[in-house]
């Protein structure tokens, strides 16, 4: 168990700057993602406890990853750029949406013009690639008050975004292609000819996407278009007097945190849900990925992870601990704890680490890099 | 001792007028900075020293008078616009990224001169990865140069006042600025710490050739290092000249030290 940098010289500065610079670091994300994309298929193919049944799959670990996905999105505008967002779900939402009508084919009569606009289906990756631009075009537009006003009144008219998405997939038909229940379903999961159904095929599918978008937001993150964002979020008038202009942090902030949230969306309906009504993507979906990033950490990306896991974990631990340690709580009570625990552990995180718990992990791995001798 | 053997005007600022309401914090203030010299603006607290600033750098914009920067004169500039035209600034609170490394403080300091955009960030692969170490380099330069090498990678809010001040003046550095405007740098140092605060001021100046504008209370400080000082007084200039002349000036004596009624 020993966490040091001791005897890992760097002699480039590449190396100095790589993306985990710490040999250990290396090794233990190198085995946990052997581990997720090969021992998790391997044992549940082979049904070893806990991966025996599709539950652990289906109900945990693919919700956990598409919602960690999105609150990755969150923590760049939130955590990274300091734009307080209370819209996420409507971008979820946006993205959903979008998806559904790309991979249903696009038909806007424009009878009074003449003409009809007709765009014929596409196929499920562009769809959900596209319903993430789409959403990243609509977050470009709700970002722009964000230039004038700060903090709690732009949450405020973040919040004005949710409840319009809400009211827009709710009431205008053509959203949901005419259902008459107001509910859609996900077009067949066609990847360029791997066609996802099984639960483990869904978790691949979703972890391939999670990998490759955390490891790009981690790019940016680190690179000059982070320092950016970070500038704006802890200093704006001294960042915009050393010439990084305002107007492009902010908007590109929201444009890729709305396009990684549009991304989740589009998988929470397509991969996740399958079938789904707005009510999916309300506001209680907005908060709950913003308790994920302030409980995770604001300002990181492993945050998102820790965030998710837990908002998860936690509810099924209620139902699970009390009735095997016998006592056993009415459903009431458990949902009723949920909130106390997570109301309480909110405040205390904001009060004594703002960082979440991702930072109490980085300051962890400082203290062991000297333990046992800090001096 | 370092002499301007240049005389080409870098900045020029021409009848300056600022207004907060019925406050007038400048009224015709006019001065030049030329090119390679140090430059001191002082003057009793509220005199208008970093308004004038906030103004050179395009924080507020005049009610009247216009600025010429490099030939070029202009009312209003955004303060992206100033910086973009070689202007850095350090300020009298230190305005560090409080959640950043020293180092990435630095590194923001070259947000001007990266090009590769989100994709190719995103992708961190080829170019973009070049350029990041390329700035790198320049970067560790600046580091060498501060003596700040130890604490390249701890957050700034880590660390004690002295040193922040030291990063606020390597991020300025980083931008290669022409004109550098520092705000009172060495306020609340020791001595020590205003010994090699005043070095690095000087070996900027000496080694980048960078022309300084700086305000600072400390008067042995501005004697010594400025190459020429412009007093004020409750926004009016009151005082233009070299050190020796403006220390036996009757009106800067008077705004110091007050005038019998």
């Amino acid at each position: 168990m020993f966490y040091r940098e001791a005897g890992q010289f760097k002699t480039t500065y590449s190396a100095d700057m790589a993306i985990f610079p710490i040999r250990q670091d290396r090794v233990t994300l190198g085995a946990l993602l052997a581990f997720a994309f090969i021992g998790v298929p391997l044992l549940s193919y082979f049904h070893v406890w806990p991966f025996g049944q599709d539950y652990l799959l289906r109900a945990i670990l693919l919700p956990f990853l598409i919602l960690a996905l999105a609150a990755i999105g969150v923590n760049i505008l939130v955590g990274y750029c300091g734009q307080i967002s209370l819209g996420s779900g409507a971008f979820m939402a946006i993205g959903a949406y979008s998806a559904y009508k790309l991979g249903t084919g696009v038909h806007i009569p424009l009878a009074w013009l003449g003409f009809d606009i007709s765009i014929p289906a596409l196929p499920v990756l562009p769809s959900i690639l596209l319903g993430g631009f789409m959403s990243a075009l609509v977050g470009i537009l709700f970002g722009v008050p964000s230039l004038r006003i700060k903090g709690l009144y732009l949450a405020v008219a973040t919040l004005a975004a949710q409840f319009f998405f809400d009211w827009v997939f709710l009431r205008v038909p053509w959203f949901t292609n005419y259902a008459p229940s107001g509910s859609v379903n996900a077009p067949e999961l066609n990847f360029v000819g791997w066609v996802v159904d099984t639960p483990i095929e869904r978790y691949i599918l979703c972890l391939i996407f999670v990998t490759v978008f955390a490891l790009m937001a981690k790019n940016l993150v680190r690179g000059n278009i982070g320092r950016q964002w970070m500038a704006i979020r802890d200093m704006d008038i001294a960042a915009e007097l050393m010439g990084i202009r305002p107007l492009y942090a902010k908007l590109t902030a929201f444009a890729v945190s709305s396009f990684i949230i549009g991304v989740s969306g589009a998988l929470w309906a397509f991969v996740y849900l399958g079938s789904w009504e707005p009510l999916a993507f309300d506001i209680n979906r907005s908060l709950q990925l913003l308790f994920m990033v302030i409980i995770g950490g604001l300002g990181s990306i492993l945050g998102p992870f820790i965030g998710a896991a837990f908002i998860l974990i936690l509810p099924i631990m209620l139902n699970l601990v009390p009735s095997e340690l016998g006592v056993p709580l009415s459903t009431e009570t458990i949902t009723h704890l949920e909130f106390i625990i997570f109301g309480s552990l909110i405040c205390y995180l904001l009060i004594k680490e703002p960082h979440g718990f991702a930072r109490l992990i980085s300051l962890a791995k400082e203290k062991l890099r000297l333990w046992p001798f800090p001096y | 001792m370092r002499s301007p053997d240049v005389q080409e005007v870098l900045l020029s600022v021409e009848g300056v007028s600022l207004a907060f309401g019925g406050v007038k914090a400048l009224t015709g203030v006019s001065f030049d900075v030329r090119k390679g010299e140090i430059r001191a603006i002082i003057g009793p607290n509220g005199a208008g020293k970093t308004s004038m600033l906030n103004v050179i750098n395009g924080f507020y914009h005049p009610n009247q008078g216009s600025i010429t920067f490099k030939g070029q004169t202009r009312a209003r500039m955004r303060p992206f616009e100033a910086s973009r035209g070689g202007i850095a600034r350090t300020f009298q609170n230190v305005a560090l990224f409080k959640g950043m490394s020293a180092l990435d403080n630095i590194m923001a300091g070259r947000t001007l001169k990266m090009r590769y955009g989100l994709f190719w960030q995103a992708l961190r692969f080829g170019p973009a990865q070049r350029e990041e170490v390329e700035h790198r380099h320049r970067v560790e330069e600046i580091i060498d140069f501060l003596e700040i090498q130890a604490i390249r990678k701890v957050p700034v809010a880590r660390l004690p006042y002295g040193l922040q001040k030291r990063v606020e003046l390597g991020r300025a550095l980083a931008m290669e600025p022409d004109l550098l405007l520092l705000d009172e740098p060495m306020a609340g140092m020791n001595l020590e710490e205003k010994e090699d605060m005043s070095r690095f001021i000087i070996e900027v100046n000496d080694h980048y050739g960078t022309t300084i504008a700086l305000i600072e209370h400390d008067m042995g400080v501005v004697m010594d290092l400025s190459n020429r000082v412009v007093v004020l007084d409750h926004g009016v200039k009151i005082a233009d000249g070299t050190p020796d002349q403006v220390k036996r000036d009757q009106a800067v004596i008077d705004a110091y030290l007050g005038v019998a009624h």
